[in-house]
């Protein structure tokens, strides 16, 4: 049984429809990169999938079990965590506190300590009174990500992190990603910068106007039909 | 000059009760941006419950009080949880209306139960107790204890706040709502928890509010009024602030008394219209929000 | 030979059927009301005119918080400085109260603006609560004016209620005495006020400020996107607003002839008694306040006696009423039989296809 499977995802914000019967399937110790133009329903796939977008029950099925209706809160204490677009870590509290309350949920033992997340990332234990607004960008976004690993997750949602940052920036976090993958958690990565998600990932999905447009491995893809799939013919 | 001095510290004093009606207003606020019209009307109901514990049980109103302020705690949570929590959302209207139509239905139902004829919590010598400050001036022990009792309140609040892990879930979940949720937090139970503290709080209040004058079923919507005067001018986002706005609140109200007692309320509004004219976001903000 | 790509033609219609057959029965409903002084009695008279100015008061409550955004619990500002601008204009010496009432529009929002001003700087519940401390203020400011009656309030003069323009016209024309002429008077009045105030209120919303209007109620910030100056539609809808409350405030005092400050601004005559209407009836439309003024009639009328319990069952209803139905008694009716008697809205309709399309604007 894979470890989470969307059956004909559908979404709407408001009137509007974002996902038209989305199908994908993520097995344990995966990675899935999912690609493709602003607006296409990336980051509604994720959020449907944290529990913040409503869906019908069955369409997402997390080890079989129906969490399509779930709400947030349940959602990161089955072992789902998402790293949100834009960071958007607490104003109001420090680093070291952003670390801690990831882990207000999901009170399950697990490899991800604050010693932990910081040994991955060891600007943070050096910024770890500061507030927030004071990092740079990309220690920013290792603050998201230490604070959804806080969780322990068995699957990590990561939406854009690449967004805005340097390209040497963006080497240095998804340098860190081998060790969240060590210890077997499955990954779930929104990018926009297609060299790196097809770098980390096992497969790749592509999205178009909230439908899937393309899948598959990372080498059996040509930039033909990559370039397709994004755009829309 | 006696009478000057005499009226900056009794407002000063005053100040301290003031700040305890907008402690409960601004945790709320800040915590679930949500505005209690009721507020003061459950100070009021807190006030006649502590007024009926001390006389079934014969205690005097401290101890009366220590034991409301549980039950206090659990009217708030309640009151979020079962009512409150279904009107928050996008829109503003409901909390506005509901909290509204509560405080109605509050002065109207204290009315059936208790007269309109005003009561007072009796504590016996303590009442009439003054320290000598020389010179004329005197401070009376109530108002001093009502002084302390808000700076110990905020002090509290503080602790609670930014020294323990539901404080950090009140913080994330005041700068977030999505994001807290991501956290694990339940964001209703956040809410019923910080509106049982709030009405913990009230109850400190409605102590100190019937230790130093009458009160009857139709006081609430003035201590409201205060109440949001305060946490105003002294701007939002901070406890400390809340304090210094109860203070100046007082310090208006009694020197403006001083001039003309029929001022006396008078005074309190326009230095509220002034602050916000010239400081719109209070006197000592925090820097976000 | 070219294809032809058949034409399409777009046009917004904004009047159709429905609003032609309720054109029909509001000018009957009109007529009636009008000669009504004829074959009523006193006391079904004196019941109309407390009717049709509670309903002018919502309607004008509506225009605030329904459409424009603006939640004030402070409205009794206005209708007590209406009354006491007749008190004071209408003193010996002073000027009629007929011709007092345009002026005392003109002075109400005169004063509110600076007073807005002040307000807007609150947002959502800060700002209803702001608008009652300005309420409070201008109780407290006018219970220092001894001459008005302090704190105690004052009559008005008999003189001035006398000199209402009419009153011999009337006594003759259907045979009553003085006092039930007055009041035939006060009643033609507040018709005129509630239907001007309906009048006002929907040439307002089919206008272009309208449109603004209901585009910032059903979403501010696609509004403000749109290039709606938020600022200033409020700010002209608060005035205007306070000028119509006021004259509806004059006109309170003038029927009552006795004012004082508790009285004037009372925070439950004019304010909450005028949210219970708009809301049971339905915020956001101008069917709703209408028909919460009936049902507030009907309810004062049958429950007033109860006291405390009838205000109890108010606040009650008024809360059950916004958690289950918040769009009011009109808004379930109009969901769900697409029935509405003051067509505001703009229909987007586009011929030339085989469908007919439309869009609610």
């Amino acid at each position: 049984m894979p470890l989470l499977e969307t059956r004909n995802l559908t979404a709407f914000y408001g009137d509007f429809q974002a996902l038209y019967g989305i199908d994908t399937v993520l097995e344990k110790g995966e990675t899935i990169a999912i690609i493709g133009a602003n607006g296409a329903g990336k980051s509604t796939f994720l959020k449907a999938i944290a529990g913040l977008i409503h869906a019908a029950p069955e369409s997402i099925l997390f080890g079989g079990m129906p969490i399509g209706a779930h709400g947030a809160a349940d959602i990161v204490k089955l072992g789902i965590a998402l790293v949100p677009e834009g960071r958007r870590l607490f104003p109001s509290l420090t680093v070291e506190e952003n670390l801690k309350i990831g882990a207000y949920g999901n009170k399950a033992r697990g490899p991800w300590t604050l010693d932990r997340v910081y040994s991955l990332f060891p600007i943070l234990r050096e910024r770890r009174s500061a507030a927030p607004s004071t990092l740079s960008g990309g220690q920013q976004q290792m603050a998201a990500i230490g604070r959804a690993l806080m969780s322990n997750p068995r699957i990590l949602l990561c939406d854009e992190i690449s967004l805005g940052l340097a390209p040497i920036v963006i080497a240095d976090i998804y340098a860190a990603l081998p060790q969240v993958k060590a210890d077997g958690t499955s990954i779930v990565l929104v990018e926009q910068d297609i060299i790196q998600a097809m770098k980390v990932a096992d497969r790749v999905h592509c999205f178009q106007e909230g439908r899937l447009s393309l899948s598959g491995r990372p080498g059996e893809l040509t930039r033909d039909s990559i370039h397709r799939a994004y755009f829309g013919q | 000059m006696i009478g000057w001095l005499d009226a900056l510290i009794q407002g000063v004093l005053l100040g301290g009760l003031y700040a305890l009606f907008a402690a409960g207003l601004s945790l709320i606020f800040g915590v679930m941006r949500l505005v209690n019209l009721a507020h003061g009307d459950f100070i009021v109901v807190a006030a006649y419950a502590i007024l009926l514990i001390a006389g079934a049980l014969g205690l005097d109103p401290f101890l009366a009080a220590l034991i409301a302020l549980p039950i206090l705690f659990v009217i708030g949570f309640a009151l979020q949880h079962l009512l409150l929590n279904r009107t928050l959302g996008r829109d503003l209207l409901p909390p506005l209306l509901v909290t509204f139509g509560l405080s109605i239905i509050i002065q109207n139902g204290l009315l059936q139960l208790f007269s309109a004829d005003s009561v007072r919590l009796r504590s016996g010598a303590i009442e009439t107790a003054s320290i000598p400050l020389g010179g004329g001036i005197a401070v009376g022990v109530v108002p001093l204890l009502t002084l302390l009792s808000a700076i110990a309140v905020i002090m509290l609040l503080n602790f609670v706040f930014y020294r323990t892990t539901i404080g950090q879930a009140f913080r994330a979940t005041s700068d977030d709502l999505e994001v807290a949720q991501l956290m694990g937090i339940d964001v209703g139970r956040i809410f019923a928890v910080a509106m049982g503290l709030a009405f913990a709080v009230i109850a400190v209040a409605a102590l100190h509010l019937g230790l130093r004058a009458n009160f009857d079923p139709t006081i609430g919507p003035a201590r409201l009024l205060y109440a949001f005067e305060a946490v105003i001018i002294g701007g939002l986002g901070s406890f400390w602030g809340t304090l210094a706005g109860g203070i100046v609140l007082g310090l208006a109200q009694t020197v403006g008394a001083r001039i003309n007692p029929e001022w006396q309320i008078l005074s309190g509004h326009l230095a509220f219209l002034i602050v916000l004219v010239i400081r719109p976001r209070g006197l000592f903000p925090r820097a976000l929000d | 030979m070219e294809a032809k790509t058949p034409k399409r033609v777009f046009y917004i219609e904004t009047v159709d059927r429905t609003q032609r057959v309720s054109a029909a029965i509001f000018s009957v409903v009109l007529i009636v009301a009008v000669t009504l002084p004829a074959f009523a009695s006193r006391d079904l008279i004196q019941n109309l005119i407390f009717l049709f100015y509670m309903m002018a008061l919502a309607q004008c409550w509506n225009l605030l918080a329904g459409y424009a955004g603006l939640i004030s619990v402070g409205q009794q500002a206005f209708v007590g400085l209406g009354g006491y601008l007749l008190f004071a204009l209408t003193s010996p010496g002073g000027i009629n109260p007929l011709l007092a009432v345009p002026v005392i529009g003109i002075v109400s929002a005169m004063l509110a603006l600076p007073t807005a001003v002040i307000v807007f700087r609150l947002r959502g519940a800060y700002f209803a609560i702001g608008t009652w401390v300005v309420a409070e203020v201008y109780r407290l400011v006018f219970a220092q004016f001894k001459m008005l009656g302090g704190g105690t309030g004052t009559s008005l003069d008999p003189q001035v209620t006398s000199s209402v323009p009419g009153i011999e016209w009337v006594k003759a024309l259907l045979n009553v005495r003085t006092p039930a002429a007055r009041d035939i008077i006060s009643y033609w009045l507040v018709l005129a006020l509630v239907v001007g105030t309906l009048a006002l209120v929907y040439v307002m919303l089919r206008s272009r400020r309208g449109l603004a209007l209901g585009a910032i109620r059903d979403n501010e910030a696609a509004a403000a996107g749109l290039g709606v100056d938020i600022y200033r539609v409020k700010l002209g809808v608060y005035v205007a607003v306070a000028a119509m409350t006021g004259m509806i405030g004059s006109m309170i005092y003038l029927q009552k002839a006795r004012i004082s400050p508790d009285a004037a601004f009372s925070v439950l005559d004019w304010t909450a008694y005028v949210i219970f209407i708009t809301v049971i009836g339905g915020i956001g439309t101008i069917e709703g306040p209408m028909i919460g003024a009936v049902i507030f009639y009907l309810l004062q009328r049958y429950l007033a006696d109860f006291g405390a319990w009838y205000l109890i069952l108010l606040g009650a209803l008024g809360i059950v009423v916004m958690l289950f139905a918040p769009k009011g008694i009109w808004g379930f009716v109009s969901e769900r039989y697409g029935l509405t008697l003051f067509q505001t809205r703009r229909k987007l309709v586009v011929r030339g296809e085989e469908s007919k399309r439309s869009q609610r604007a």
